[in-house]
Protein backbone atom coordinates (compact mmCIF):
# COMPACT_ATOMS: atom_id res chain seq x y z
CA UNK A 1 0.00 0.00 0.00
CA UNK A 2 1.26 3.32 -0.56
CA UNK A 3 2.53 5.64 2.08
CA UNK A 4 0.83 7.90 3.27
CA UNK A 5 1.69 11.55 3.39
CA UNK A 6 1.40 15.03 6.11
CA UNK A 7 2.87 18.49 6.52
CA UNK A 8 4.57 18.50 9.72
CA UNK A 9 5.86 22.13 9.01
CA UNK A 10 5.49 25.26 7.29
CA UNK A 11 7.19 28.71 6.84
CA UNK A 12 6.19 31.41 5.17
CA UNK A 13 7.49 35.52 4.22
CA UNK A 14 4.95 37.54 2.44
CA UNK A 15 3.21 41.32 2.00
CA UNK A 16 1.19 40.12 4.61
CA UNK A 17 3.75 38.54 7.40
CA UNK A 18 7.22 37.51 8.00
CA UNK A 19 6.49 34.03 8.74
CA UNK A 20 3.31 31.43 8.12
CA UNK A 21 1.65 32.78 11.86
CA UNK A 22 1.51 36.00 10.49
CA UNK A 23 0.50 35.50 6.70
CA UNK A 24 -2.25 33.43 8.01
CA UNK A 25 -3.09 36.29 10.70
CA UNK A 26 -3.19 38.50 7.46
CA UNK A 27 -5.65 36.04 5.87
CA UNK A 28 -8.10 35.90 8.59
CA UNK A 29 -8.47 39.60 9.00
CA UNK A 30 -8.81 40.20 5.57
CA UNK A 31 -5.79 42.13 5.62
CA UNK A 32 -4.26 44.11 1.86
CA UNK A 33 -0.64 43.59 1.62
CA UNK A 34 -0.95 45.73 -1.63
CA UNK A 35 0.91 48.91 -1.88
CA UNK A 36 2.58 51.06 -3.91
CA UNK A 37 5.91 49.48 -5.36
CA UNK A 38 9.52 51.16 -4.30
CA UNK A 39 12.46 50.20 -6.65
CA UNK A 40 14.94 52.05 -9.40
CA UNK A 41 12.73 53.11 -12.19
CA UNK A 42 9.54 52.86 -11.20
CA UNK A 43 8.23 55.97 -12.31
CA UNK A 44 8.83 54.72 -15.98
CA UNK A 45 5.86 51.75 -15.36
CA UNK A 46 2.48 52.10 -15.81
CA UNK A 47 1.80 49.61 -13.37
CA UNK A 48 2.30 50.58 -9.59
CA UNK A 49 1.29 48.48 -7.29
CA UNK A 50 1.59 45.16 -5.67
CA UNK A 51 2.13 42.45 -3.19
CA UNK A 52 6.06 43.92 -2.25
CA UNK A 53 7.54 42.98 1.42
CA UNK A 54 8.29 46.70 2.46
CA UNK A 55 10.69 47.22 5.78
CA UNK A 56 12.61 44.03 5.16
CA UNK A 57 16.18 44.44 5.90
CA UNK A 58 18.72 41.31 4.04
CA UNK A 59 21.37 42.40 6.58
CA UNK A 60 19.54 41.66 9.40
CA UNK A 61 18.86 38.15 8.36
CA UNK A 62 22.05 36.78 6.48
CA UNK A 63 26.02 37.63 6.88
CA UNK A 64 27.50 39.54 4.10
CA UNK A 65 29.04 36.10 2.43
CA UNK A 66 25.66 34.86 2.28
CA UNK A 67 24.10 37.50 0.34
CA UNK A 68 26.30 37.64 -1.97
CA UNK A 69 24.82 34.10 -3.21
CA UNK A 70 21.56 35.09 -2.12
CA UNK A 71 19.55 36.28 -4.59
CA UNK A 72 15.99 38.16 -3.14
CA UNK A 73 13.78 34.92 -3.75
CA UNK A 74 16.41 32.78 -2.12
CA UNK A 75 16.47 34.43 0.90
CA UNK A 76 12.99 34.56 1.29
CA UNK A 77 12.61 30.21 0.48
CA UNK A 78 15.54 30.07 3.29
CA UNK A 79 13.79 32.42 6.09
CA UNK A 80 10.54 30.12 5.10
CA UNK A 81 12.36 26.98 5.25
CA UNK A 82 14.22 27.90 8.41
CA UNK A 83 10.58 28.71 10.35
CA UNK A 84 9.06 25.07 8.55
CA UNK A 85 12.00 22.84 10.15
CA UNK A 86 11.68 24.56 13.29
CA UNK A 87 8.42 23.73 13.66
CA UNK A 88 9.09 20.40 12.14
CA UNK A 89 11.54 19.41 14.60
CA UNK A 90 12.16 16.35 12.02
CA UNK A 91 16.16 15.65 11.51
CA UNK A 92 16.34 16.67 7.61
CA UNK A 93 19.90 15.48 6.87
CA UNK A 94 21.08 12.55 4.90
CA UNK A 95 19.89 10.80 1.92
CA UNK A 96 16.08 9.89 2.59
CA UNK A 97 15.16 13.82 2.48
CA UNK A 98 15.25 16.18 -0.89
CA UNK A 99 14.04 19.86 -2.01
CA UNK A 100 11.49 20.25 -4.60
CA UNK A 101 10.88 24.13 -5.03
CA UNK A 102 8.63 26.20 -7.51
CA UNK A 103 10.16 29.51 -8.67
CA UNK A 104 8.69 30.96 -12.51
CA UNK A 105 11.67 34.08 -12.26
CA UNK A 106 14.09 32.82 -10.32
CA UNK A 107 17.04 35.15 -9.58
CA UNK A 108 15.25 37.76 -11.62
CA UNK A 109 16.11 40.66 -9.49
CA UNK A 110 20.29 39.35 -9.71
CA UNK A 111 19.85 39.95 -13.77
CA UNK A 112 18.02 42.53 -13.99
CA UNK A 113 20.56 44.76 -11.66
CA UNK A 114 23.59 43.37 -13.87
CA UNK A 115 21.68 44.01 -17.32
CA UNK A 116 21.18 47.52 -15.98
CA UNK A 117 25.36 48.19 -14.86
CA UNK A 118 26.26 46.30 -18.16
CA UNK A 119 23.36 47.81 -20.86
CA UNK A 120 22.80 51.14 -19.22
CA UNK A 121 25.33 52.21 -16.77
CA UNK A 122 27.68 50.57 -19.36
CA UNK A 123 30.09 48.81 -16.93
CA UNK A 124 32.24 45.75 -18.34
CA UNK A 125 32.57 43.88 -15.72
CA UNK A 126 29.44 42.12 -13.14
CA UNK A 127 30.18 40.42 -9.75
CA UNK A 128 31.72 36.89 -10.09
CA UNK A 129 28.53 35.41 -8.86
CA UNK A 130 25.95 36.45 -10.68
CA UNK A 131 25.25 32.81 -12.35
CA UNK A 132 24.73 31.02 -8.80
CA UNK A 133 22.67 33.84 -7.53
CA UNK A 134 20.72 34.39 -10.56
CA UNK A 135 20.26 30.16 -11.20
CA UNK A 136 16.52 29.26 -10.49
CA UNK A 137 17.67 26.06 -8.59
CA UNK A 138 19.61 28.51 -6.44
CA UNK A 139 17.00 28.41 -3.76
CA UNK A 140 16.55 24.39 -3.71
CA UNK A 141 20.57 24.01 -3.62
CA UNK A 142 21.23 26.53 -0.83
CA UNK A 143 18.20 24.70 1.26
CA UNK A 144 19.30 21.24 0.69
CA UNK A 145 23.07 22.59 1.71
CA UNK A 146 21.47 24.66 4.67
CA UNK A 147 19.93 21.12 5.86
CA UNK A 148 22.21 18.39 5.02
CA UNK A 149 19.47 16.97 2.92
CA UNK A 150 21.76 14.44 0.40
CA UNK A 151 18.67 12.84 -1.61
CA UNK A 152 16.56 14.19 -4.60
CA UNK A 153 16.60 17.80 -5.11
CA UNK A 154 15.54 20.40 -7.98
CA UNK A 155 13.36 23.21 -9.19
CA UNK A 156 10.38 23.01 -10.89
CA UNK A 157 9.25 26.24 -12.99
CA UNK A 158 5.65 26.12 -14.65
CA UNK A 159 4.50 29.80 -14.41
CA UNK A 160 2.03 30.09 -11.90
CA UNK A 161 1.37 26.45 -11.04
CA UNK A 162 5.27 25.52 -9.80
CA UNK A 163 4.72 25.67 -6.51
CA UNK A 164 1.77 23.28 -6.91
CA UNK A 165 3.52 21.27 -9.62
CA UNK A 166 6.70 21.28 -7.01
CA UNK A 167 4.64 19.98 -3.68
CA UNK A 168 2.63 17.58 -5.97
CA UNK A 169 6.16 16.37 -6.83
CA UNK A 170 7.45 15.90 -3.17
CA UNK A 171 4.01 14.22 -2.24
CA UNK A 172 4.84 11.47 -5.33
CA UNK A 173 8.20 11.07 -4.14
CA UNK A 174 7.24 10.04 -0.31
CA UNK A 175 4.25 8.31 -1.17
CA UNK A 176 6.76 6.02 -4.00
CA UNK A 177 8.89 5.58 -1.73
CA UNK A 178 11.79 7.69 -2.79
CA UNK A 179 12.49 9.66 0.53
CA UNK A 180 10.73 10.38 3.66
CA UNK A 181 10.61 14.07 3.96
CA UNK A 182 10.51 16.59 1.65
CA UNK A 183 10.85 20.31 1.92
CA UNK A 184 8.63 21.79 -0.47
CA UNK A 185 6.71 25.06 -1.48
CA UNK A 186 7.99 27.70 -3.47
CA UNK A 187 9.57 31.23 -3.52
CA UNK A 188 9.49 34.62 -6.13
CA UNK A 189 10.29 37.98 -6.10
CA UNK A 190 9.96 39.60 -9.42
CA UNK A 191 8.88 43.07 -8.22
CA UNK A 192 11.93 44.87 -10.10
CA UNK A 193 11.97 47.12 -13.22
CA UNK A 194 12.14 44.72 -15.99
CA UNK A 195 9.71 42.12 -14.18
CA UNK A 196 6.97 44.50 -13.94
CA UNK A 197 7.91 45.84 -17.11
CA UNK A 198 7.41 42.82 -19.23
CA UNK A 199 4.37 41.63 -17.18
CA UNK A 200 2.24 44.86 -18.45
CA UNK A 201 3.14 44.48 -21.69
CA UNK A 202 0.42 41.47 -21.66
CA UNK A 203 -1.89 44.56 -20.35
CA UNK A 204 -3.55 41.49 -17.79
CA UNK A 205 -2.42 43.75 -14.84
CA UNK A 206 -4.29 46.36 -12.64
CA UNK A 207 -3.77 49.61 -12.22
CA UNK A 208 -5.73 49.45 -9.14
CA UNK A 209 -6.28 46.49 -7.01
CA UNK A 210 -7.14 42.83 -6.93
CA UNK A 211 -10.67 41.92 -7.10
CA UNK A 212 -11.68 38.66 -7.78
CA UNK A 213 -14.43 37.45 -8.81
CA UNK A 214 -15.78 40.43 -8.18
CA UNK A 215 -17.61 42.50 -11.57
CA UNK A 216 -15.23 45.36 -11.27
CA UNK A 217 -12.09 43.14 -11.34
CA UNK A 218 -9.69 44.73 -13.82
CA UNK A 219 -6.88 42.23 -13.74
CA UNK A 220 -3.96 40.78 -11.70
CA UNK A 221 -1.53 42.16 -8.91
CA UNK A 222 1.77 40.56 -8.46
CA UNK A 223 2.72 39.91 -4.86
CA UNK A 224 6.42 38.14 -3.99
CA UNK A 225 7.64 35.80 -0.87
CA UNK A 226 7.67 32.15 -0.50
CA UNK A 227 6.52 29.43 1.42
CA UNK A 228 8.39 26.22 2.53
CA UNK A 229 6.44 23.17 4.04
CA UNK A 230 8.06 19.95 5.70
CA UNK A 231 5.98 17.15 3.96
CA UNK A 232 6.88 13.94 5.88
CA UNK A 233 5.84 9.77 5.36
CA UNK A 234 3.18 9.28 8.05
CA UNK A 235 4.59 6.19 9.57
CA UNK A 236 8.38 8.45 9.80
CA UNK A 237 5.98 11.31 11.19
CA UNK A 238 3.64 9.14 14.00
CA UNK A 239 7.25 7.39 15.22
CA UNK A 240 8.66 10.59 16.11
CA UNK A 241 5.54 11.63 17.59
CA UNK A 242 5.19 14.56 15.64
CA UNK A 243 2.51 17.11 15.81
CA UNK A 244 0.65 16.67 11.85
CA UNK A 245 -0.54 20.03 10.55
CA UNK A 246 -2.38 17.97 7.23
CA UNK A 247 -2.56 15.19 5.22
CA UNK A 248 -1.61 15.63 1.88
CA UNK A 249 -4.74 13.69 0.52
CA UNK A 250 -4.13 13.83 -3.43
CA UNK A 251 -2.73 15.48 -6.34
CA UNK A 252 -3.43 15.85 -9.97
CA UNK A 253 -1.64 17.61 -13.02
CA UNK A 254 -3.12 18.39 -16.44
CA UNK A 255 -2.35 20.07 -19.49
CA UNK A 256 -4.72 22.40 -21.49
CA UNK A 257 -3.20 21.28 -25.17
CA UNK A 258 -4.88 24.36 -26.26
CA UNK A 259 -3.80 27.91 -25.62
CA UNK A 260 -0.76 29.91 -24.54
CA UNK A 261 -2.23 32.44 -22.10
CA UNK A 262 -5.87 31.68 -22.06
CA UNK A 263 -7.58 29.15 -19.82
CA UNK A 264 -9.40 26.36 -20.87
CA UNK A 265 -12.11 24.60 -18.49
CA UNK A 266 -11.85 21.30 -19.58
CA UNK A 267 -8.24 21.33 -18.48
CA UNK A 268 -8.88 22.74 -15.35
CA UNK A 269 -12.03 20.01 -14.42
CA UNK A 270 -9.91 17.70 -15.22
CA UNK A 271 -7.15 18.57 -12.76
CA UNK A 272 -9.89 19.15 -9.76
CA UNK A 273 -11.59 16.04 -10.58
CA UNK A 274 -7.96 14.16 -11.00
CA UNK A 275 -7.11 14.96 -7.31
CA UNK A 276 -10.46 14.06 -5.97
CA UNK A 277 -10.24 10.73 -7.49
CA UNK A 278 -6.44 10.78 -6.43
CA UNK A 279 -7.25 11.31 -2.41
CA UNK A 280 -10.45 9.29 -2.95
CA UNK A 281 -12.52 12.03 -2.07
CA UNK A 282 -16.22 13.30 -3.33
CA UNK A 283 -16.91 16.80 -4.36
CA UNK A 284 -19.41 17.11 -1.21
CA UNK A 285 -15.73 16.08 1.03
CA UNK A 286 -14.22 19.47 0.01
CA UNK A 287 -15.34 22.20 2.43
CA UNK A 288 -12.96 24.82 1.00
CA UNK A 289 -11.65 25.71 -2.53
CA UNK A 290 -8.20 28.15 -2.24
CA UNK A 291 -9.16 29.45 -6.22
CA UNK A 292 -6.22 30.64 -8.70
CA UNK A 293 -8.86 33.63 -9.06
CA UNK A 294 -6.24 35.57 -10.36
CA UNK A 295 -8.95 38.77 -11.04
CA UNK A 296 -8.34 38.77 -14.96
CA UNK A 297 -11.30 38.67 -16.88
CA UNK A 298 -10.20 35.31 -18.81
CA UNK A 299 -9.36 33.15 -15.86
CA UNK A 300 -11.87 33.92 -12.93
CA UNK A 301 -14.48 32.78 -15.43
CA UNK A 302 -13.35 29.98 -16.95
CA UNK A 303 -12.10 28.79 -13.36
CA UNK A 304 -15.49 29.34 -11.81
CA UNK A 305 -17.37 27.35 -14.62
CA UNK A 306 -15.18 24.53 -14.26
CA UNK A 307 -15.83 24.63 -10.20
CA UNK A 308 -19.18 23.95 -11.24
CA UNK A 309 -19.45 21.67 -13.17
CA UNK A 310 -17.31 19.52 -10.59
CA UNK A 311 -18.93 20.28 -7.97
CA UNK A 312 -22.23 19.91 -9.99
CA UNK A 313 -23.79 23.53 -8.94
CA UNK A 314 -23.15 23.09 -5.71
CA UNK A 315 -19.70 24.24 -4.77
CA UNK A 316 -18.25 24.56 -1.54
CA UNK A 317 -17.18 28.17 -0.16
CA UNK A 318 -14.20 29.35 -1.93
CA UNK A 319 -11.71 32.57 -1.89
CA UNK A 320 -9.00 33.70 -3.92
CA UNK A 321 -6.52 35.01 -0.93
CA UNK A 322 -4.54 36.60 -4.14
CA UNK A 323 -6.58 39.45 -2.76
CA UNK A 324 -4.82 40.20 -0.46
CA UNK A 325 -0.66 38.57 -0.94
CA UNK A 326 -0.81 39.56 -4.87
CA UNK A 327 -0.12 36.75 -7.04
CA UNK A 328 3.39 35.50 -5.76
CA UNK A 329 3.75 33.49 -9.92
CA UNK A 330 5.91 30.82 -8.99
CA UNK A 331 5.35 31.16 -4.86
CA UNK A 332 2.07 31.46 -5.24
CA UNK A 333 0.68 27.72 -4.82
CA UNK A 334 2.70 27.55 -1.68
CA UNK A 335 1.19 30.63 0.16
CA UNK A 336 -2.13 29.81 -1.06
CA UNK A 337 -1.55 26.05 0.56
CA UNK A 338 -1.92 27.81 4.34
CA UNK A 339 -5.29 29.07 3.57
CA UNK A 340 -5.85 25.43 3.43
CA UNK A 341 -4.38 24.21 6.46
CA UNK A 342 -5.72 27.38 8.19
CA UNK A 343 -9.26 26.40 7.46
CA UNK A 344 -8.50 22.52 8.49
CA UNK A 345 -7.04 23.23 12.01
CA UNK A 346 -8.34 26.46 12.89
CA UNK A 347 -11.64 26.90 11.18
CA UNK A 348 -10.89 29.63 9.61
CA UNK A 349 -12.30 30.21 5.61
CA UNK A 350 -9.61 33.16 4.19
CA UNK A 351 -11.69 35.90 2.62
CA UNK A 352 -11.55 37.24 -0.98
CA UNK A 353 -10.91 40.78 -0.09
CA UNK A 354 -12.14 43.68 -2.38
CA UNK A 355 -15.43 41.50 -3.69
CA UNK A 356 -16.66 44.86 -4.29
CA UNK A 357 -19.96 43.36 -7.11
CA UNK A 358 -21.48 40.23 -7.61
CA UNK A 359 -20.86 39.06 -11.28
CA UNK A 360 -22.75 36.69 -12.67
CA UNK A 361 -20.57 34.82 -14.73
CA UNK A 362 -18.69 34.04 -10.97
CA UNK A 363 -21.68 33.15 -9.32
CA UNK A 364 -19.79 30.96 -7.03
CA UNK A 365 -19.96 30.35 -3.13
CA UNK A 366 -17.43 33.18 -2.68
CA UNK A 367 -16.08 34.05 0.64
CA UNK A 368 -16.41 37.78 0.25
CA UNK A 369 -14.44 40.11 2.16
CA UNK A 370 -14.71 38.86 5.75
CA UNK A 371 -13.71 35.38 7.03
CA UNK A 372 -15.75 32.93 7.40
CA UNK A 373 -16.05 30.08 10.29
CA UNK A 374 -16.32 26.76 8.99
CA UNK A 375 -15.29 22.82 10.03
CA UNK A 376 -13.98 21.61 6.53
CA UNK A 377 -12.61 18.04 6.38
CA UNK A 378 -10.90 18.68 2.99
CA UNK A 379 -9.75 21.53 1.02
CA UNK A 380 -8.67 21.83 -2.82
CA UNK A 381 -5.46 24.22 -3.95
CA UNK A 382 -6.06 25.28 -7.67
CA UNK A 383 -2.89 26.62 -9.94
CA UNK A 384 -3.90 27.41 -13.54
CA UNK A 385 0.00 28.73 -15.07
CA UNK A 386 -0.17 30.28 -18.63
CA UNK A 387 1.01 27.60 -21.02
CA UNK A 388 -2.03 25.78 -19.96
CA UNK A 389 -0.38 23.81 -17.28
CA UNK A 390 -2.71 22.96 -14.64
CA UNK A 391 -2.17 21.42 -10.67
CA UNK A 392 -4.37 20.58 -8.14
CA UNK A 393 -3.56 19.92 -4.24
CA UNK A 394 -6.20 18.20 -2.02
CA UNK A 395 -5.32 18.30 1.86
CA UNK A 396 -7.18 16.22 4.51
CA UNK A 397 -7.81 16.84 8.17
CA UNK A 398 -4.60 15.43 9.89
CA UNK A 399 -5.17 11.47 10.64
CA UNK B 1 -1.94 63.47 -40.69
CA UNK B 2 -5.33 61.87 -40.51
CA UNK B 3 -4.91 60.16 -43.78
CA UNK B 4 -1.23 59.46 -42.24
CA UNK B 5 -3.10 58.01 -39.43
CA UNK B 6 -5.21 55.94 -41.08
CA UNK B 7 -2.62 53.93 -43.26
CA UNK B 8 -0.09 53.22 -40.90
CA UNK B 9 -3.08 51.60 -38.27
CA UNK B 10 -4.39 49.69 -41.04
CA UNK B 11 -1.05 48.39 -41.82
CA UNK B 12 -0.68 47.53 -38.31
CA UNK B 13 -3.82 45.59 -38.19
CA UNK B 14 -3.17 44.22 -41.59
CA UNK B 15 -0.21 42.64 -40.85
CA UNK B 16 -1.47 40.89 -37.06
CA UNK B 17 -4.35 40.08 -39.62
CA UNK B 18 -2.50 38.37 -42.57
CA UNK B 19 -3.89 40.35 -45.27
CA UNK B 20 -2.62 43.60 -47.60
CA UNK B 21 -3.66 46.83 -45.89
CA UNK B 22 -6.23 47.91 -48.75
CA UNK B 23 -8.09 44.71 -47.25
CA UNK B 24 -8.42 46.18 -44.80
CA UNK B 25 -11.63 48.29 -44.81
CA UNK B 26 -12.43 51.35 -42.37
CA UNK B 27 -15.90 49.73 -41.09
CA UNK B 28 -14.29 46.17 -40.60
CA UNK B 29 -14.22 44.95 -37.05
CA UNK B 30 -11.17 43.27 -35.91
CA UNK B 31 -13.16 40.07 -35.22
CA UNK B 32 -14.10 40.37 -39.04
CA UNK B 33 -10.28 39.95 -39.90
CA UNK B 34 -9.33 37.40 -37.93
CA UNK B 35 -7.42 39.85 -35.10
CA UNK B 36 -7.81 37.24 -31.60
CA UNK B 37 -7.03 38.56 -28.18
CA UNK B 38 -3.26 38.28 -28.47
CA UNK B 39 -3.54 39.94 -31.98
CA UNK B 40 -5.16 42.96 -30.40
CA UNK B 41 -2.42 43.20 -27.42
CA UNK B 42 0.07 42.84 -30.42
CA UNK B 43 -1.73 45.98 -32.49
CA UNK B 44 -2.20 47.83 -29.36
CA UNK B 45 1.67 47.23 -28.91
CA UNK B 46 2.85 48.24 -32.80
CA UNK B 47 -0.01 51.77 -32.48
CA UNK B 48 2.22 52.69 -29.38
CA UNK B 49 5.54 52.57 -30.98
CA UNK B 50 4.68 53.44 -34.15
CA UNK B 51 2.94 57.00 -32.95
CA UNK B 52 5.17 57.24 -29.38
CA UNK B 53 2.12 57.14 -27.53
CA UNK B 54 0.10 55.28 -24.35
CA UNK B 55 -2.88 53.89 -24.93
CA UNK B 56 -5.40 52.91 -22.49
CA UNK B 57 -5.63 49.45 -23.26
CA UNK B 58 -6.70 46.51 -20.67
CA UNK B 59 -7.41 43.33 -22.07
CA UNK B 60 -9.42 42.76 -19.23
CA UNK B 61 -11.84 44.84 -20.43
CA UNK B 62 -11.74 45.21 -23.94
CA UNK B 63 -15.27 46.82 -24.32
CA UNK B 64 -14.07 49.72 -22.52
CA UNK B 65 -15.33 53.56 -23.73
CA UNK B 66 -11.44 54.68 -22.96
CA UNK B 67 -9.84 53.17 -26.20
CA UNK B 68 -12.54 52.14 -28.86
CA UNK B 69 -11.70 49.18 -30.66
CA UNK B 70 -15.05 48.16 -31.86
CA UNK B 71 -14.31 48.80 -35.86
CA UNK B 72 -10.67 50.10 -37.63
CA UNK B 73 -12.01 53.57 -37.87
CA UNK B 74 -12.61 53.99 -34.54
CA UNK B 75 -9.53 52.71 -33.68
CA UNK B 76 -8.31 55.27 -36.27
CA UNK B 77 -10.43 57.76 -34.28
CA UNK B 78 -8.66 56.94 -30.86
CA UNK B 79 -5.36 56.97 -31.92
CA UNK B 80 -5.68 60.35 -33.45
CA UNK B 81 -7.41 61.49 -30.38
CA UNK B 82 -3.99 60.18 -28.33
CA UNK B 83 -2.07 61.91 -30.84
CA UNK B 84 -3.81 65.66 -30.58
CA UNK B 85 -3.28 64.80 -26.31
CA UNK B 86 -0.23 64.06 -26.51
CA UNK B 87 1.12 67.39 -28.44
Amino acid sequence: MARRVVITGMGAVSSLGMSARATMDGMAAGRSGISALKFQDVERLQIRIGGQIHGYNEAAHFSRQELSFYDRFTQFAVLAAREAVAQAGAGLAGPKSGVVLGTSGGGLQTQDENFRKVYEDGKNRVHPFVVPRLMNNAAASHLSMLHGITGPSYTVSTACASSNHAMGQAFHMIRAGMADTMLTGGSESMLCFGGIKAWEGLRVMSKTGCRPFSANRDGMVQGEGAAVFVFEALDVAQARGAEILAEVAGFAMTSDASDIVMPNQSGAERAMQGALNDAGLGPEDIGYINAHGTGTAGNDSTECAAIMEVFSGNPPPISSTKSMHGHLIGGTGAVELLACIMALREGILAPTINHDQPDPACSLNVVANVAQEAQPRATLSNAFAFGGLNAVLALRLAP
Amino acid sequence: MAENVATKVREIIAEQAMVEPCEVALDATLESLGVDSLGLVETVFAIEEAFDVHVPFNANDPESKSFDISSVASIVKAVEALIAEAK
